[in-house]
């Protein structure tokens, strides 16, 4: 049976999910046994939308963006459940054959580290052609002309010459560009960018980021940026996602996580970030103690370890319901991390 | 007020060798000429890009590298080429805390042996003592005194820093250069460690060289802050003016390039084009102005660009191109 495609126009359906994410649950498999990294998660971005995944090392945010690319480290790194919809298609079921055409083509990805990223000892050109070869059916010299325009397009200086340089002889900043240059060089309708500025200087950050927003504007792409700054969040994402313990404990468009965080975790983080107008000098308030690791996390509320409140038994060892608090904001409801008031 | 360390026209050129001999062929200028004092229980931030000398102006002043011009003086004697064996007690003194905790620890080492080391090379007390010592610093940075037995893997990032500041405080020094102490560390574990050094330094008194590129991070802990930008200070005073009134162009662009932690101030940033250039060959005149190519650059070459003083403690760069002086 040939299935209707649910996305006919997107013109049509602007409001319908590109990506809807659904109950993902991604383990790893170790000599210590089975750990859960991601345990059941459910987000979905939309076309021209740009969705924050927030969270401190180890909550799983990176592990949610590989499940989606399914780039998972294999054998050890498998879905365990859930769905992956993305325009028509189920890509937890995806062949392997399926997901070379997707990624690169149809969602493309920018790593954190475009040192170790990029091949060292392949030519810029080469690197960035691949994507036009592979998915367009370029031949060699047409993927150069179009590798050009697209390195010029990420605001690379002289691109002709560049293209035929080395990794090594590219800044930081640069490096960057040439990453993203191969992620969009197809006009992907998704990109992930998995801490794609966390290596960069501000200064340099914040031109990397205008250059995101700027092509996501003229591609109209939906985009999916990782990061633990909630700097960066709150100039750049229109919904954010918070994540501890490999679970979304709240999740809410940008305006109201930042002016009414719900859960203990968020308003704990919001609260130990530096600011430029807190007073000098003062105690930061912070979060207490540090993230377990993932095979001591307790089954129920992940934050009770560290909450401020103790938590009784049952909701350490109970997984607390989530739900919609109002429309669009999602909450944790562990009795003792959300308290409404 | 005297000044515990000061450095004047401090200058660290690294040779570069090319050729077929590795002749040196021209000199990375990565610290060109600067000048500043750090007084006693004070936070003196040092901002500025990846490449722009920072981390190595900060070796220079505890002489981990040595200097290729100007003086370091501390307490009064100048270190700057003074002898190994005279150095050792100077030593004491001046500590280090550095950016990877992962990396500065020796992974072989347990938590005890690498606290305990600064005990060793200045030969204080005999085991039972350090030992006793080591649980005490343990304790005084948050760890417990267990610890000791342990290995760096066992720890997190965070835990891994405050062993870092415990093998620094272990000497009870008077100043503590931190080279980017918070930067690997997760945002609830940042501000945990920063409180740690923020109360260590008013029960021990200590002075702290305080280098990072998070301009928060630093205005927080600072009293007063530098700008560094490619081997020179492009502006230096008191934390609260160099934020709210900052003179050089290149300060007010990395202030502006901070994202703000709060949506409904989004604006754009103002725009800083390109990268750090290379401090092989910088350019002539003021640096920043060549990158910004601002048309008045030219009158800055071959000014005198010794920092100027604009307002109590307040000091700039000046040059027609960023700071209209």
């Amino acid at each position: 049976m040939i299935r209707p495609c649910r996305f006919p126009d997107p013109t049509l359906f602007p409001y319908m999910p590109l990506l809807e994410v659904t109950d993902l649950r991604t383990g790893f498999d170790t000599d210590y046994g089975r750990v859960v990294a991601v345990d059941g998660v459910d987000f979905s971005v939309e076309r021209n939308k740009t969705l924050g995944i927030v969270g401190e090392s180890g909550c799983g945010k990176s592990v949610t963006a590989l499940s989606v690319m399914q780039l998972l480290p294999r054998p050890a790194g498998n879905i365990l459940g859930g769905s992956i919809q993305f325009k028509d298609r189920e890509l937890v079921e995806a062949t392997p054959d399926v997901m070379v055409d997707v990624r690169g083509d149809e969602i493309g990805m920018i790593f954190q580290e475009p040192m170790t990223a990029l091949n060292p000892v392949q030519k810029i050109g080469r690197q960035v052609s691949e994507v036009f070869i592979l998915h367009k059916k370029m031949d060699k010299a047409t993927a150069r002309e179009a590798s050009i325009d697209i390195l010029e397009k990420v605001g690379i200086p002289s691109p002709e010459i560049r293209i035929d340089e080395y990794p090594h002889q590219l800044s930081g900043g640069m490096r960057q560009r040439v990453m993203i240059a191969m992620a969009l060089g197809c006009k992907p309708d998704l990109l992930i960018a998995d801490e794609p500025t966390t290596a960069l200087d501000v200064t340099v950050q914040a031109q990397i980021l205008k250059l995101i927003s700027d092509l996501q504007a003229e591609m109209g792409m939906a985009v999916i940026l990782i990061t633990h700054d909630l700097g960066v969040i709150a100039e750049t994402c229109d919904e954010v996602v918070v994540m501890y313990g490999g679970r979304i404990v709240e999740r809410a468009p940008v305006l109201e996580l930042f002016a009414n965080p719900q859960h203990a975790y968020t308003k704990g983080l919001l609260r130990s970030i530096p600011r430029l107008d807190r007073k000098r000098k003062t105690k930061l308030p912070t979060i207490e103690g540090n993230v377990p690791s993932l095979d001591k996390m307790p089954s129920g509320c992940r934050f009770s370890t560290r909450a401020d409140i103790e938590h009784d038994e049952a909701s350490i060892t109970n997984r607390p319901a989530y739900g919609e608090i109002s429309p669009g904001h999602w909450v944790e409801k562990c009795p003792y991390c959300y308290q409404p008031d | 007020m005297k000044p515990l360390l000061s450095v004047e026209n401090l200058k660290m050129h690294f040779p570069v060798k090319g050729g077929v001999f590795l002749r040196s062929v021209a000199s990375c200028k990565a610290v060109d000429g600067v000048s500043l004092m750090i007084h006693e229980g004070e936070t003196l931030g040092l901002v500025g890009e990846s490449g722009c000398g920072k981390s190595t102006l900060g070796k220079c002043m505890v002489r981990l590298l040595e200097p290729t011009g100007g003086r370091v003086d501390y307490d009064g004697s100048d270190i700057t080429h003074m002898k190994r064996h005279d150095l050792l007690p100077k030593r004491r003194d001046l500590q280090m805390i550095f950016q990877d905790p992962a990396e500065s620890l020796n992974p072989r080492h347990t938590i005890g042996e690498i606290v305990s080391e600064p005990f060793i090379i200045h030969g204080i007390g005999d085991r039972q003592e350090r030992l006793a010592k080591v649980g005490e610093l343990l304790e005084k940075v948050g760890l417990s005194a267990s610890a000791a037995e342990k290995f760096p893997f066992e720890f997190s990032g965070g835990q891994r820093q405050r062993i870092g500041i415990a093998r620094a405080i272990a000497l009870n020094p008077k100043m503590i250069i931190c080279d980017e102490p918070v930067s690997a560390l997760d945002v609830s574990v940042q501000s945990q460690v920063l409180n740690l050094m923020m109360d260590l330094q008013s029960d021990l008194g200590l002075s702290y060289l305080f280098i990072a590129h998070d301009l928060a991070v630093v205005r927080h802990v600072s009293d007063r802050v530098a700008i560094m930008y490619l081997g020179k200070i492009m502006e230096i005073a008191d934390a609260d003016a160099i934020y709210e009134n900052p003179r050089h162009a290149y300060t007010k662009a990395l202030i502006s390039a901070i994202p703000i932690p709060d949506p409904t101030k989004r604006e754009d940033p103002r725009f800083l084009e390109g990268d750090v250039p290379s401090p092989i060959n910088p350019p002539e005149g003021c640096a920043f102005g060549h990158r910004m190519d601002h048309p008045k650059w030219k009158e800055s070459v071959g000014m005198d660009l010794a920092l100027r003083e604009v307002g109590p403690g307040h000091w700039v760069q000046p040059c027609p191109c960023c700071t209209n002086l």
